[in-house]
């Protein structure tokens, strides 16, 4: 597998860390303990498209927001995020 | 069904071998059943044994998507353990280790269990304490344990480099000598049979593509081959289980799916007759009875549906044995595959009823699965059959995660988001 970092152009799966799930998103810190928990411990975890974090850990050490299909490993797209966020086709 | 037995092989030789008949029978789905069991692999089918046989309901179907013993149950290295630690998890799988050890008379068929040995290898005097500590708990419920210093472990495992050269010196291991290995492929075929002459239904090839429902209630399921109503609908499908249960309106489990990969070497002489596992990477290795070295490791860490890995943990993996056996490395790798695997984020299973009425959930193995095959069943069976949980796996509640309940287990793999 290789990702296509916006950065440094496309790179060997070792070079990443996985961070996860894309979509989920922190709640407020006085959200109840459904909310927190959801958050904490659940995952949609679809069979085809996934929107998940990627770090570049061991390039250029931007965090990418990629979208790759969990059955075949084909990537989609991938973003930066953050301060240096590139534009986003994910 | 003819018992398979010395005599019976001696009839069947005479016969010239022509006298076999199928172990069970290609069954066709009926409208309905007592319960339906989706997923064909070593839980389902241990579970509709343990139904059968400990609960008299023999009005069961299992219905699988490909043949039986096509998934996990037949993607695994063998290993067979109950060196676990925390008092609620440590009966779970000392009941399934002790059903292990009936196995084969149990199902008149043989699984090839071996009581060969698991050690843990310990690099540090800290994780010496740690194994120490998890050997007393596993002695205080009443499981056999050892710990090994170096020379022990040179004695029992020869061709393990325990020199202080070593990459990760070795300092010690923890010792569980009932654990051991099974022949995997012999489970499941070996519950099918089982079951099976007691009149459950095994219908493979027939996916589910849905749920019958009535209100609230699941009242059986859609699948390939046609509705099939049941009182009862229990869910065993491993990595599949998020978009199974997504069917059925279920979409918010604890459960990430990845891919773990195996490894088969060439057969050689015996060269390793215990299981080894390195504490200092990940890896297990152990040698099947055809020759073939066994051994895996880390899962390869993202969501994965894909039942194959990347390069990337083959290097890894082989590098952690090489580093345990130098003398292994002009062996040639024969084989990889790799399974799905449901990851809870606490790395211990489900087993409950519901989530919704008239459905039960088995799920979110990790790297528990295939020793708990036995006692995975044997629970799900009584859950099922009283609607309530047998007191080994009453710990394994899905809402244990809101609760703040998770077992944190460290005799257990990895899970998610871990690395």
């Amino acid at each position: 597998m290789r990702i296509p970092c916006p950065t440094c152009g496309p790179r060997d799966l070792r070079e990443f860390t996985y961070i996860g799930d894309a979509l989920r998103s922190a709640p407020a810190l006085e959200a109840d303990a459904d909310t927190w928990a959801a958050y904490v411990y659940t995952r949609r975890n679809p069979r085809g498209e996934h929107l998940e974090y990627w770090q570049h850990s061991h390039g250029c050490r931007q965090f990418l927001r990629v979208r790759r299909d969990t059955a075949t490993h084909v990537i989609h797209a991938a973003a930066c995020v953050g301060p240096h966020a590139t534009e986003d086709e994910a | 069904m003819g018992r398979y037995s010395i005599f019976a092989v001696a009839a069947g030789a005479l016969g010239g071998n022509r006298g076999w008949r199928p172990a069970w029978r290609k069954a066709v789905p009926k409208p309905s059943y007592e319960v339906v069991i989706v997923g064909g692999g070593g839980h389902g089918l241990a579970t509709a044994h343990y139904l059968a046989r400990e609960h008299g309901i023999t009005d069961v179907a299992v219905v699988e998507k490909g043949w039986i013993g096509s998934g996990n149950v037949g993607r695994n290295t063998t290993i067979v353990r109950s060196n676990y630690m925390l008092d609620r998890t440590v009966p779970f799988y000392e009941a399934s280790l002790k059903l292990w050890e009936g196995l084969s008379h149990d199902l008149n068929f043989n699984v090839m269990f071996s009581s060969r040995g698991v050690i843990n290898l310990a690099h540090t005097p800290a994780q010496m304490d740690i194994f120490t500590r998890r050997a007393n708990s596993m002695m205080l419920n009443g499981i056999a344990a050892e710990m090994l210093d170096v020379a022990g472990l040179r004695r029992r495992v020869p061709l393990l480099d325990v020199s202080p050269a070593a990459r990760f010196p070795v300092v010690g291991a923890i010792h569980q000598a009932r654990g051991g290995t099974a022949r995997h492929d012999a489970v499941a075929w070996g519950y099918a049979r089982a079951a099976d002459s007691r009149g459950v239904d095994i219908i493979e090839n027939c996916e589910v593509t849905g749920f019958l429902r009535e209100g609230d209630r699941i009242t059986g399921v859609r699948t390939t081959r046609g509705d099939i109503r049941a009182r009862k609908t229990a869910v065993a499908v491993a990595g599949s289980t998020s978009q199974v249960m997504a069917l059925a309106g279920i979409d918010d489990l604890p459960i990430e799916s990845h891919v773990l990969q195996a490894f088969v070497s060439e057969g050689m002489k015996p060269a390793l007759d215990v299981v080894v596992t390195f504490g200092a990477g990940h890896l297990y290795i152990s040698q099947s009875d055809k020759g073939g070295l066994v051994f895996g490791g880390d899962i390869d860490g993202y969501n994965s549906y894909a039942q194959r890995g990347n390069l990337p943990i083959v290097e890894d993996v082989a590098s952690a044995a090489l580093a345990m056996f130098p003398a292994f490395s002009r062996v040639r790798l024969l084989r990889t595959w790799g399974g799905l695997m449901d990851m809870t984020m606490d790395g211990q299973p489900i087993i409950t009823t519901g989530p919704l009425p008239g459905l039960y959930l088995n799920c979110g193995w990790c790297y528990e699965g295939f020793k708990a095959t036995p006692a995975s069943g044997f629970t799900f069976a009584w859950t099922i059959a009283k609607d309530e949980p047998h007191p080994l796996n009453a710990p394994f509640r899905l809402d244990r995660f809101r609760q703040g309940r998770v077992l944190d287990e460290k005799g257990r793999g990895p899970y998610p988001g871990h690395h």
